[in-house]
Parts: C-alpha cells; sequence; structure tokens
C-alpha cells in the first residue's frame, strides 16, 4: 500500500508522468480552485456539524420536561390535581408525573422573587412535574383529556417552541450536507473542464503516444495522475486554511446560550482532514471519466 | 506478415487506392514507389491500422483489421516500428526519452546500456540530452529509425526516410534498414527516390511496389 502511494506520488518524476507536457497555468489553475473549494467544504462541514450538536442538545434537554399547571378554587384544587394525575398516569409516553410540593416551588422562584416570598397568601398554582418517555407523548391528545377532566390544568409542552427549532436546526444541517455535495459537484466539473482542456491541447501528443503502441489506459492515467495530485495538493493547501480559519473563530459558548459557535468539538477535527481524500476521489474520477470519453472520441 | 485481399481506400466517395491484393512476407524488402499524392502514406497507415480498408480486407500478423479492438491495436503498434514522414517527436522531452517512448508506454524498464548502443547505431551519441527541435533533419530521421526499432518489432515501416535529408546521409539511414532486413524484420521504405532503389538492389532482393492509376504493380526486376 505505501510503496503504491509513493510510486503515485513520485509519478511526476517518472518517465510515464513526464509523456504529458506540463501546462502551467491550468495547472495553477486546478490547484487553486481545489484549495478555494476545500475552503468552503471546511465551513459547509463546520455548519451541519454545529447544528447537528445544536439539534442534538436541544432534543436531549428539552425533551423530558413538561409541567402541567393547575390554577383552581381552593375548594376544587385537590379533586383536580388527583383528575390530572389519574389522567397523566393513563397516558402512554408518560414516564412519571409527580406534584411538586410547596418547598419545591419555593425554590423555584425564589431565584425570580427573593427568599422572603410570603407562599402562603399567593394564589399559586400546583405544578405536576412530567417525565417523559424517550418516544414522547401525544401532546395534543392530552390536553384534550386533560380539558374534559380538570378544567384548571393546562400543560406546559416545551415541544411547542422546541419543534420549530429543531426542525430548522434539521434544515440547516441539511443544507451544510447539500452544500458539500454542491461543492463536490462543482469540483467534478471543474476537474472535468480543466483534464478536458487538457486532453484537447495535447491531441499531438496523444496521437504520438498511440503511434507508438500506448493504450488508452496508459494515455488516460498519465492525465488522470496529473490532475489527481493537483485536486489533492488543493485541497490539502484549503483544508489546512479552512481549519485553522475555523479554528481562529470567536467562540459563543460563553454566553450560556443554546448558540454552539460554528466549530469542531474534539474527534470532530478528524473529519475535516477526510476532505482532501474526497477531492483527490472526485478529480479521479472526474478525469477518468473525461480522459476515457474523449480518447474514445479521438478515433 | 501484411495481407491485402482486394483491399481499397477511399474518402469522401472519391477511390485513393483499389483492388489491392499483395502479401508482405515475413523478412522480405519492399520499396513502395509513386507519384506524390499517390497514397503512399496511406498504403502505409493501412500496414499499422491507423487508417482502415474501406473494401475488401487487411490482415496482420493472421489477424483481421476488422475486428481488432483498441488495446488490441496498442500491442500491435509494438510489433511494427514505423518511421513517420514528419517523425512526430514529444518536443518536451529529450531526444534519448522520445526514443525510448515505446519502451516508456509499453511499461518495459528502459535499459541504459541498450539503449545508448542504439543511439550510438544511428550516430547520435552527442545528441542525446537535446530536444528534437534542436535536431536537423537527418539527425530526426535518425532518432525516428532508433525509435521504430527500440522495441525489436517484426516490420519495420519507413515513410519517405530520405524525404529532406542529403545523399550520403540517405545511403546511411538506408544501410541500417539493410542491416535490419539481414537480421530479419520485414522493411517497407516509401520513397520516390529511383538512385535510393537501385542503391539497394546492389545489396538486398528488395522488390518494388509502384502505386499508379490507383492501384498496386508489384515489379520484381527492373524499374
Ligand atoms: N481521409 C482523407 N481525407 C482527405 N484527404 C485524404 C484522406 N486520405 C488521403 N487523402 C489525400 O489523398 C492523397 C494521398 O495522400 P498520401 O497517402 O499522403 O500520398 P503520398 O504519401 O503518396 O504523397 C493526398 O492528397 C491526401 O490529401
Ligand atoms: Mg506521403
Amino acid at each position: 500500500m505505501k510503496a503504491i502511494l509513493l510510486s503515485f506520488l513520485n509519478f511526476r518524476e517518472s518517465a510515464s508522468g513526464r509523456v504529458v507536457p506540463p501546462s502551467g497555468f491550468t495547472a495553477q489553475l486546478t490547484v487553486i480552485t481545489s484549495a478555494a473549494m476545500a475552503f468552503l467544504a471546511v465551513f459547509a462541514l463546520a455548519l451541519s456539524m454545529a447544528t447537528g450538536r445544536l439539534a442534538e442538545r436541544w432534543g436531549n434537554e428539552l425533551a423530558r420536561g413538561s409541567t402541567v399547571r393547575i390554577s383552581a378554587p381552593a375548594d376544587q384544587i385537590d379533586t383536580q390535581i388527583a383528575a390530572a394525575l389519574k389522567v397523566l398516569e393513563t397516558t402512554p409516553g408518560v414516564a412519571d408525573a409527580r406534584l411538586l410540593t410547596a418547598e419545591e416551588e419555593t425554590d423555584l422562584l425564589e431565584p425570580w422573587f427573593g427568599p422572603d416570598l410570603p407562599l402562603d397568601t399567593l394564589p399559586l398554582p400546583a405544578l405536576i412535574d412530567i417525565q417523559e418517555m424517550p418516544e414522547g407523548f401525544d401532546a395534543e391528545g392530552l390536553r384534550l383529556r386533560l380539558a374534559g377532566e380538570a378544567p384548571g390544568a393546562v400543560l406546559d409542552d416545551h415541544s411547542r417552541w422546541r419543534k420549530p427549532l429543531l426542525r430548522a436546526a434539521e434544515r440547516l444541517r441539511l443544507l451544510g450536507v447539500l452544500s458539500l455535495l454542491l461543492i463536490a459537484g462543482v469540483t467534478a466539473g471543474m476537474i472535468t473542464l480543466a483534464a478536458n482542456a487538457a486532453l484537447a491541447a495535447n491531441g499531438q501528443v496523444i496521437r504520438t503516444l498511440r503511434l507508438v503502441g500506448a493504450t488508452d489506459r496508459f494515455i488516460a492515467g498519465a492525465f488522470v495522475r496529473r490532475f489527481t495530485l493537483r485536486g489533492l495538493m488543493g485541497a490539502v493547501i484549503g483544508t489546512l486554511f479552512g481549519m485553522v480559519a475555523v479554528a481562529l473563530l470567536p467562540s459563543a459558548d460563553g454566553a450560556g446560550s443554546f448558540l454552539t459557535g460554528l466549530g469542531f468539538v474534539g474527534g470532530q477535527w478528524v473529519w475535516p482532514l477526510t476532505i482532501p481524500v474526497l477531492a483527490a476521489l472526485v478529480a479521479f474520477a472526474a478525469t477518468r471519466v473525461a480522459a476515457t470519453q474523449t480518447l474514445r472520441r479521438l478515433m | 506478415m501484411i495481407e491485402f485481399y482486394d483491399a481499397g481506400y477511399g474518402y469522401g466517395g472519391r477511390e485513393l487506392l483499389t483492388e489491392m491484393s499483395l502479401t508482405l512476407a515475413p523478412g522480405s524488402f519492399h520499396f513502395l514507389t509513386g507519384p506524390s499524392g499517390a497514397g503512399k502514406t496511406t498504403f502505409l497507415k493501412l500496414c499499422y491500422r491507423e487508417l482502415q480498408a474501406t473494401a475488401g480486407r487487411v490482415s496482420i500478423f493472421g489477424e483481421d483489421t476488422r475486428s481488432m479492438g483498441r488495446d488490441e491495436v496498442a500491442l500491435l503498434r509494438r510489433r511494427i516500428g514505423v518511421v513517420h514522414q514528419d517523425c512526430q517527436f514529444l518536443d518536451h522531452l529529450s531526444v534519448a526519452e522520445n526514443v525510448a517512448l515505446p519502451l516508456t508506454v509499453s511499461g518495459l524498464p528502459r535499459d541504459h546500456g541498450d539503449l545508448s548502443d542504439l543511439l550510438a547505431w544511428v550516430g547520435l551519441s552527442e545528441q542525446i540530452h537535446a530536444r528534437p527541435p534542436e535536431l536537423s533533419g537527418g539527425e530526426r530521421q535518425r532518432a525516428a529509425l532508433a525509435r521504430a526499432v527500440i522495441m525489436s518489432p517484426d516490420v519495420i515501416l519507413a515513410d519517405e526516410p530520405t524525404g529532406n535529408v542529403d545523399w550520403e546521409m540517405s545511403l546511411r539511414l538506408l544501410q541500417l534498414l539493410i542491416e535490419l532486413n539481414r537480421m530479419g524484420k520485414t522493411v517497407v521504405i516509401a520513397t520516390h527516390d529511383l538512385h535510393l532503389i537501385r542503391q539497394a538492389k546492389a545489396q538486398v532482393a528488395a522488390r518494388v511496389l509502384r502505386i499508379s492509376n490507383r492501384r498496386i504493380q508489384q515489379s520484381g526486376a527492373d524499374l
């Protein structure tokens, strides 16, 4: 494997690599475009990974944690609590439903109103904490049943605002993946154009090679290896610049919000390193198809 | 070795060569003559399947050229050395690399000893590192001959190898081709230089193929 790789990299120096004349400008253009595409790919990858993390975090933090709030006249409150608990017990997807004690409610409210809150004198609603099962419950159905059994009960279901956000994050992630595919497509197109230009410019060279017994495989190989190397070289440069740029982005974690900065976390830093490999594969395939078709057309 | 069966070649509705039936036997030495534009180059191209007969059929090494695949043609070219009328070198490579090109495309090792022997044989030892555009007409023809024989082919086709060189050099190139024929190679030389043909006939049993009136006529003895 190592030997193949080495012979591949030494190809520029070898006799069979030199049968195609060097073409300065096109070569540089291929390297530069490939570098630019790899740079963009790093950002697209960072975007889809960041939104992926975001979606996962929202999913985990908010999935379990709905509450039922009950406000009712003092003479009805206990019956309504009992009714609501009974409804919750028989709701599929609810793992546990528990009435918060007065102390717990005080703890919850303390950060907002201070320790000297005269709880007894305030008409505070009763709170039932719901632990969801991973698959979740049917919020609409539960809301309807609660309305029937305990008119003073209101379901605070975080999914009401969580779901659109999750959907947005997932859509963003999809856009990131789509961008990656587009970048790969543009790279393939660009390499195809450059390879076709090189093939057309070297018609006489190809004819001479044919006359001395070169197979299509040999001729195509000379072009394929050249463009694969250029694509790889450009992508390595672009990826490194892209990774440095992402690493230097200011972190948004300090804000303490749900926002996580655009970037890679821990092991995710390995992923951008696959971009040059993929770029080389794209260049290889694109040049191979272009060369095979062109050589067939040239008699 | 190479057989024509009532073969013809035409383009755009016009027949250039017709009704050719002949055999180029192994070890034979042929001259191909005819006025400019008669179709000498075309005939040679039919012999190495650069062109395909548009009528009849041509067989090379016992194989019908019509049924050959692209790779088979490439392999065929390795057994036929061609000295092209316009030489066709890769100008970005040195003379030595150009001469060794058939080895390179065949994936064979370039034996340096053999290569310098070959270049010495055609008198190009000094020009090993030169680029083709720096060579004189005669040097180009000799480099082309060296490239044509480096694979030790069974057949050597030379298209006006003495076209743009002086008499001295013509004799030298002829001598090289006669040497190759004595080694058992089949040689075909396209030329309209009658002096050259006479010179050769003194040394080898050369036959003359003359293209006239779109047909090939074989004449063994006189000119
Ligand atoms: N495919 C073709 N299309 C157009 N013209 C052709 C084609 N093949 C041969 N010719 C013409 O046929 C003539 C014979 O060419 P050629 O074989 O090179 O003759 P010679 O080598 O004897 O001078 C030339 O005028 C050439 O232009
Ligand atoms: Mg000619």
